[in-house]
Parts: structure tokens; C-alpha cells; sequence
């Protein structure tokens, strides 16, 4: 589902991502731990172009990321071709982010509506339902900032689902929730995982990492230092850098 | 000893302290308010009008229909300026914040220009525009069509007026609209562009309404100021409010009369728009708060029914949507 070959990402001299290889496959649910500052959450934006990388090639589904190759040639993708491969990828936000201008269904049926030309109807049906699914049925017409943290979280889940990605991309998700608030949501992405869908997480969760995923990537410094079974990786770490980041976070 | 719960402790009984100097300043500042208006309202009460004493000249003016005219103008005039002002505003806003340099530079000159310069001096630009540019041609280069128009005709005074206060007030507004837009947060755009909605989505559906809430406070201070502004107009000849009682104060010499004519009407409008302007804030401020603040009617109507007099109802402490009642007595 995502191939990433050499990917690199530099902000001015800064080098962030140097040399990023790593393949997940459809269904499969990748974490990726590793210090602040990793380069973790950058990758995770490379994904769905919100960042253009620098050198190195990115694939989604098989089709390049924000570029096309006819011949030899790379072009660069029209804004149309970049929103319409966004559309298809959902991506979950350490702080919510959502509309804080709309109630939680319209939060969820504004982009099938505008961006996929769904009748209202339509989306509201299946908006409904999703809330319903992440045990937020009541709040239907509760503007975001009458929901907790959780609850925000929630919705902007069941937002990025209402345009039925193929991948679900989540940035840290739970760091900026209360400890109490954290279960409710990790829940959510559990029932996820369960349903099959292909997920990659930047989380500090290592309970999580070890129980949902299939794999595990720990980073630092722009590079993958180890990866693998995510029981192995966290149980037994192969390299002294994993050993020192697991015996602070554990 | 820790209470039981509910055994709640008497409530607090004490002499409350005196303000003295509260009193004096109160006492001195109400004399002199008094006074200075004992002064005016007497000098106007003097008969010295065709009516009488001044009040009554006022009374008599209020209604003239030449001034009922000029409001009209005046309201014509603050309408088409805002109008311009806010459109272009928004181009300028959205221009100036542009990838392209091209588009920045422009709307940076436009505004450096606009509101580097008095509004009173753009008016008598266009005004007098005729006396340079004898006609506008506008067409294809190279083609034989083009359209031509005369300077006077396409410019009457009216014109001059509405185009040097809308395009002066664009200056003002496009750095207010670009204030609102800077101020919601880059995590929407993101959150918007993540869901595969393009740069004018992003823009139409996510950032201006959120802008707005910062937007319209001031925006409802230019519209009242620019009602105010159009009496400038004046120089241009146009026949709005202050041009009306301006020609009946030279054929009567009720001058001071005239003048309270004008300031009551233009009171009465601003007031008019201070209200309308706290509605249009309440529309854009939902989802803002967590519950709606009460409107200054509902606010009375919950007074009426209330033992105390209420304390000022802070937004937070309202919960979404309550019916309006009176509270318990306790």
C-alpha cells in the first residue's frame, strides 16, 4: 500500500528524513515510535503530500506521491490530481483539527459533499453512522468545542473515515489528550484495525503498538534504526539506541 | 471540623465599605455634564427662528424632505462605498497573502497608496479627473474595438464620491480581512487539504467563516465610520445628508439648527447599525463559545423575572440553548 525507497526531507539546512526505506502492506497496521524530533510525523506527511520529499521515491497504492513518471521523466502533479489522491487517504491529527465553525455531522459531511459530490442526504446517512460507530451518536449537533478531548478525537476519526480512505494515516493522536481520555480513542482505532483497514501510527503508545500492530518502526535521527515484529522490537531490541529510547519510555 | 455535605455555613453578613470619593467625583462630574447641557439646550430655546424658538426649528427640519432625500444619498453612498471596500478588500487580502510575488507587490502598492493618502484628497482626484483625461478607452490592442467614454459623463459627482471612498476603504478592509485570515490556525488548512479539498474550498468553506469572527468587529466600525465619512461627499457636490441641510442653513441662516437636524439623523443610523452589527457578530461567533450569549432582549426579559438584580451573564457560563427563566430565589 505505502513503498518508501531512500525518502529524504530537508526544511533548509535541516536534514530530517535521510533515507527512509520501509513497504506496508494492504491491511496491515504499521507503528512508528522514536524520540521528538525523529522525523516520524514528517514521513507520516510526505505520505499524503501535505510535505513534498526531497530525493528518493514514495508510493501510495502503487501510484508516485505528488509526482507522475511518463518515460524518464518525473512531472509534477496538477493541484487537482494532489487533492484528488488526498481524498482517498485519511489522516487523524494530534490536535483534532476539527471545524470549529460546524457541528460534529457537518464536520463529517463537508468533505463527501464538496469534494466527492455527494448529496447531502447521502452523506448525512452515512455521517450518522459513523458517529454512531465511534460511540458518538448523541453528539450529532454538538459544535467541537462542547466535546471533550476524546470526544474530539473521536469525531475527527469518524471525519477522516467519512471519505473512505484506503489508508488512515494518524499523527500522534493521543498525545495531547488527558491520561483518562486516552483509552477511549485507542478503542476506536482497535475497532479499526479489527475491520481491516491499513493504518500507519505515530503514537507513544507502546501498549498499543504492542497489542494492535503488525509492525513496528522505531526512528532517529531521519533514519529507521529498527524495525519488526513490534513484540521483538519492544521486548528484545536488537540496537543500543532502541534499548536506551524503550528504557525511558517503558 | 469538615461540614456534612449540604450543611452549608450562614452566609456572610458584613458592613460594606463606604466610597466617599465615589460620591464627590459622581456629584462634581454630573454638574458639570449638567451645566454645559443647561447652557446649549437654553441657547437653542431662544426665539430667534422663523419657527419660533430653535427646538422648534429642529422639530420643523427634522422631517423636510429635502433632508429625507440627502439621508437617502448618504445611505446609498455607505452601501456602494462598503460594498467596493469589502470586495476588493478580499481580492487585495487574498492577493497580498498570493505565492505569487507578482500579485503581493500589487496589493502592498495599492494599499501603501490608498491609505497613505487623505480620503479627501482621492475624492477631488476623481472629481477632477476630467480635467487631465478627457476620455477612458479601453479595447484589444491592434484590433479595431475599443470602447470609448468621456470622462464627465462616465464620472458625475456621485460617482466620484463612491469611487474615492470605496476604493479608499478597500486599503483599510484588505488589511482587516488579511488580519482574520492570518489569525485562524494553519492546523484547519491542513486538516482541509488532508480531506482533498482545494485552495478556494479551503478558503471559501473553512477559513474566511472563521476569519469572520475576527473580520466583522471592525468591519462594523468602518461601515459606521464610512456613513459618517460620506459627508465628505459634500465637496464633491453630491447631495447627501450634509450637502441638503447645508443648502437650507444658507437660505434660512438656521445654521446650529440645521446641524442637530444632521447629527440626530446620523445618530439614529449608527445606532441603527450598532445593533444590526452585534447580531451579524453573534452569527459568526457560534461554535465559538460554549453556548450562545444572550441577546440584550433576552437578557431583560430574564431580568424582569429575576428577585436580584442579575450580574452580568458572562458568555462561558450559559449553557447551549437554555430556556430563558427567572433564578430560584435563595
Amino acid at each position: 500500500m505505502v513503498k518508501a525507497e531512500a525518502v529524504h526531507k530537508s526544511f533548509g539546512r535541516l536534514e530530517v528524513l535521510r533515507g527512509i526505506d520501509l513497504e506496508v502492506s494492504p491491511k496491515e497496521v504499521m507503528c512508528m515510535i522514536g524520540p521528538s524530533g525523529s522525523g516520524k510525523s514528517t514521513f507520516l506527511r510526505c505520505i499524503n503530500h501535505l510535505e513534498k520529499i526531497d530525493a528518493g521515491r514514495l508510493s501510495v497504492d502503487g501510484e508516485l506521491v505528488g509526482y507522475q513518471q511518463r518515460g524518464d521523466r518525473l512531472y509534477e502533479l496538477r493541484d487537482a490530481e494532489v487533492c484528488r489522491k488526498r481524498s482517498e487517504i485519511g489522516m487523524v491529527f494530534q490536535h483534532f483539527n476539527l471545524f470549529p465553525h460546524m457541528t460534529a455531522l457537518d464536520n463529517l459531511i463537508e468533505a463527501p459533499i464538496r469534494v466527492k459530490k455527494e448529496s447531502r442526504a447521502v452523506a448525512a446517512e452515512r455521517g450518522r453512522k459513523l458517529l454512531e460507530r465511534v460511540g458518538l451518536g448523541e453528539k450529532v449537533d454538538a459544535y467541537p468545542r462542547q466535546l471533550s478531548g476524546g470526544q474530539q478525537q473521536r469525531v475527527a476519526i469518524a471525519r477522516a473515515l467519512a471519505m473512505e480512505p484506503k489508508l488512515m494515516l494518524f499523527d500522534e493522536p493521543t498525545s495531547a489528550l488527558d491520561p483518562e481520555l486516552v483509552g477511549e480513542v485507542l478503542d476506536v482505532m482497535r475497532g479499526l484495525a479489527e475491520d481491516g483497514m491499513t493504518m500507519v501510527v505515530v503514537t507513544h503508545e507502546m501498549g498499543f503498538a504492542r497489542e494492535v500492530s503488525d509492525s513496528l518502526v522505531f526512528m532517529d535521527g531521519g533514519v529507521i534504526v529498527e524495525a519488526g515484529n513490534p513484540r521483538d522490537v519492544l521486548s528484545n531490541p536488537q540496537q543500543e539506541r532502541t534499548r536506551a529510547f524503550l528504557s525511558k519510555v517503558l | 471540623m469538615a461540614n456534612a455535605v449540604g450543611l452549608r455555613p450562614e452566609a456572610i453578613k458584613a458592613v460594606p465599605v463606604r466610597h466617599p470619593g465615589r460620591w464627590v467625583a459622581a456629584i462634581v462630574v454630573g454638574a458639570i455634564a449638567a451645566y454645559i447641557l443647561y447652557t446649549v439646550v437654553t441657547a437653542i430655546q431662544k426665539d430667534h427662528t422663523a419657527q419660533g424658538s430653535g427646538w422648534a426649528a429642529v422639530g420643523h427640519y427634522l422631517f423636510n424632505t429635502l433632508i429625507f432625500r440627502g439621508i437617502l444619498v448618504t445611505l446609498e453612498l455607505t452601501v456602494l462605498a462598503m460594498a467596493i471596500g469589502i470586495v476588493l478588500g478580499v481580492i487585495l487580502a487574498v492577493m497580498r497573502l498570493s505565492p505569487n510575488p507578482v500579485m503581493s507587490w500589487v496589493s502592498w502598492l495599492y494599499i501603501w497608496f490608498f491609505r497613505g493618502t487623505p480620503v479627501l484628497v482621492q475624492i477631488f482626484f476623481w472629481f477632477n479627473l476630467n480635467l487631465v483625461l478627457k476620455s477612458i478607452d479601453i479595447g484589444i490592442p491592434f484590433t479595431s474595438f475599443w470602447l470609448h467614454a468621456n470622462t464627465n459623463t462616465l464620472i458625475p459627482p456621485f460617482m466620484a464620491a463612491l469611487l474615492g471612498l470605496g476604493f479608499n476603504e478597500a486599503a483599510y478592509m484588505a488589511e482587516i480581512v488579511r488580519a482574520g485570515i492570518i489569525s485562524v490556525e494553519h492546523g484547519q488548512t491542513e486538516a482541509a487539504q488532508a480531506l482533498g479539498m482545494n485552495r478556494g474550498l479551503v478558503m471559501r468553506r473553512i477559513v474566511l467563516p472563521q476569519a469572520m469572527r475576527v473580520i466583522i468587529p471592525p468591519t462594523g466600525n468602518e461601515t459606521i465610520s464610512m456613513l459618517k465619512t460620506t459627508s465628505l461627499a459634500f465637496t464633491a457636490s453630491v447631495t447627501e445628508l450634509f450637502t441638503r441641510q447645508q443648502q437650507i442653513a444658507t437660505a434660512t441662516y438656521d445654521v446650529l439648527e440645521l446641524l442637530i437636524v444632521a447629527s440626530i439623523w446620523y445618530l439614529v443610523m449608527t445606532s441603527i447599525l450598532t445593533v444590526g452589527q452585534y447580531y451579524v457578530e453573534r452569527h459568526f461567533g457560534r461554535g465559538s463559545l460554549r453556548g450562545m450569549p444572550l441577546t440584550p432582549f433576552q437578557r431583560f426579559r430574564g431580568m424582569l423575572f429575576t428577585f436580584h438584580a442579575a450580574p452580568p451573564t458572562s458568555p462561558e457560563s450559559v449553557p447551549a440553548g437554555p430556556p430563558i427563566r427567572g433564578r430560584e430565589r435563595t
